[in-house]
């Protein structure tokens, strides 16, 4: 183990070295700067060859400073959702939670969720009356999630004759961490939502996911499928 | 009660005025500007501004500008069309938008990754803040979701960029910090342990677009147990990431 630890000094040590020298580093100094006269020896009215280095009209003007245009961009999302979880084996719950977007280009999106629900009682508790298998803290369902979002049929919806509103159906996939039943485990999340803007900053969603996650509460490993069905707002900022 | 009232009113004039304020304009250059009903390529279009008329520019989303007309039409337009639009002292419009070129120039880089750390799934997350172009510090946070355990990582390091000019960046990396593991209740009532730890690593960062990374890492820690045997973990994992 001595041994491992010299190993990580040496690397260190290696490391910082590697910092300090950095030949590339001044490279654009040590090239030749462009040369502001033409050679003596060329000749500037000769048809071929030089006209590129020549200088026809040297208007002598200072550059402007460009102050780059302030735009107000909207390119992140944020909101609230609430809906009916379904914990496998565990009933049909509400759960409600906070996403979070940020929009690549017309086409892809990040985001990010968390969530939370009460699973409820088992049918093996229910009908066995014995003791509870989990207590009310492991009971609870908790979740994140990381993942990218494609919005696959972008369009508009017609609201009466004379209101269009712009609105995506996306898929979207991700993966986190779900803390349930005394332990965290790893869940990928599939799901499907579409987008309504009621306002160009106002946006309705109605998202279906399914977080699939290993259980092994009733005695085996086995992968659950927990559907959701949520409802939620959120705004463009 | 109407001070109220009146203090709300002039709060939201005082609002309504500074984002007219704000909204940039900009003079039609090419033939026409094509309005659309929404940001995206296949939203269609509905109107159209000539060349010479001004515009006012209200907000961006992604590529997409929503403009207004003089005679009050709005629409999006996209990037394309309003980089050919000059402002009213007759210099292009520049529309700030990183590039490749500033990548490797950046200062500041955070990401997500997935990937496997001893056998267990591991999400991380990561800051990174360069303090030239070669050496940048960074604090690292995971989540392991094993079968057994479940555990936490909190470290800080450096890593260096052999070549910041490059599109594919290797790197080099080595720090220190914290693991917190906890075997699942299911498996074991055995308690939490806290252990400090150490790594040494080497990974890509690819410039992909605009102002995001894949970056893609190894890495080789040491756990400082308080038995007889150090424990020894390696962990890859891969990622996207922005630099701002």
């Amino acid at each position: 183990m001595e041994n491992r630890i010299r190993v990580l000094l040496l690397t260190a040590a290696l490391g910082m070295t590697g910092c300090a020298w950095a030949p590339w580093r001044d490279a654009p100094a040590e090239r030749p700067a462009p040369a502001d006269d033409p050679p003596a020896d060329s000749d500037p009215r000769s048809p071929a060859g030089s006209d590129e280095n020549q200088v026809v009209i040297d208007p002598q003007v200072a550059r402007r400073d460009v102050i780059p245009a302030r735009i107000d961009t909207e390119n992140w999302e944020a909101g609230v959702y609430v809906g009916s979880l379904s914990v496998e084996d565990f009933e049909v719950n509400v759960v409600y939670g906070l996403r979070l977007a940020y929009h690549i280009n017309e086409d892809f999106f990040a985001e990010g969720i968390v969530g939370t629900s009460d699973a409820g009682l088992s049918s093996f508790e229910r009908l066995s009356g014995s003791a509870p298998l989990l207590t009310d803290s492991e009971r609870r369902f908790t979740y994140y999630n990381l993942g990218f979002g494609w919005n696959a049929l972008p369009g508009e919806v017609f609201f009466g004759g004379k209101r269009a509103l712009n609105s995506a159906i996306y898929l979207t996939l991700g993966a986190g961490g779900t803390r349930f039943a005394g332990g965290d485990r790893f869940t990928v999340t599939l799901g499907a939502g579409a987008r309504v803007l009621v306002r160009d900053w106002l946006g309705v969603h109605l998202n279906i996911r399914d977080h699939v996650t290993e259980v092994d509460v009733l005695g085996r490993n086995k992968t659950a499928h927990n559907f959701e069905a949520t409802l939620s707002l959120t705004a463009f900022f | 009660m109407r001070l109220l009232i009146a203090c709300v009113l002039l709060l939201c004039t005082g609002a309504a005025i500074s984002a007219e304020r704000d909204a940039l304009e900009v003079i039609v250059v090419d033939p026409y500007l094509e309005l659309r009903t929404g940001p995206g390529r296949g939203y269609p279009i509905v109107q159209v501004v000539p060349r010479g008329e001004t515009v006012r520019i209200l907000k961006r989303r992604t590529d997409w500008f929503r403009i207004r007309d003089a005679s009050g039409r709005e629409g999006w337009v996209h990037r394309s069309q309003v980089a050919e639009t000059l402002v009213p002292a007759g210099t292009r419009l520049e529309i700030e938008d990183p590039a490749r070129e500033d990548f490797g120039a950046h200062r500041r880089e955070v990401g997500v990754l997935l990937g496997n750390f001893g056998g267990a799934n591991l999400i991380t997350a990561y800051g990174a803040y360069a303090f030239n172009a070669h050496l940048s510090g960074e604090l690292v946070l995971s989540h392991l979701l094993g079968s057994f355990s479940d555990g936490q990582i909190a470290a800080i390091g450096v890593s260096h960029v052999f070549r910041p000019d490059w599109r594919i960046q290797p790197f080099a990396s080595i720090g220190t910090g914290l693991i917190r593991i906890e075997p699942k209740s299911t498996v074991a009532q055995s308690p939490a342990r806290t252990d400090q730890l150490a790594y040494v690593g080497a990974g890509v960062r690819a410039y992909l677009a605009r102002r995001f990374i894949l970056r893609a890492e190894y890495k080789d820690y040491v756990v400082f147990t308080d038995r007889n045997e150090n424990e020894e973990v390696n962990e890859w994992k891969i990622g996207f990431a922005f630099f701002f």
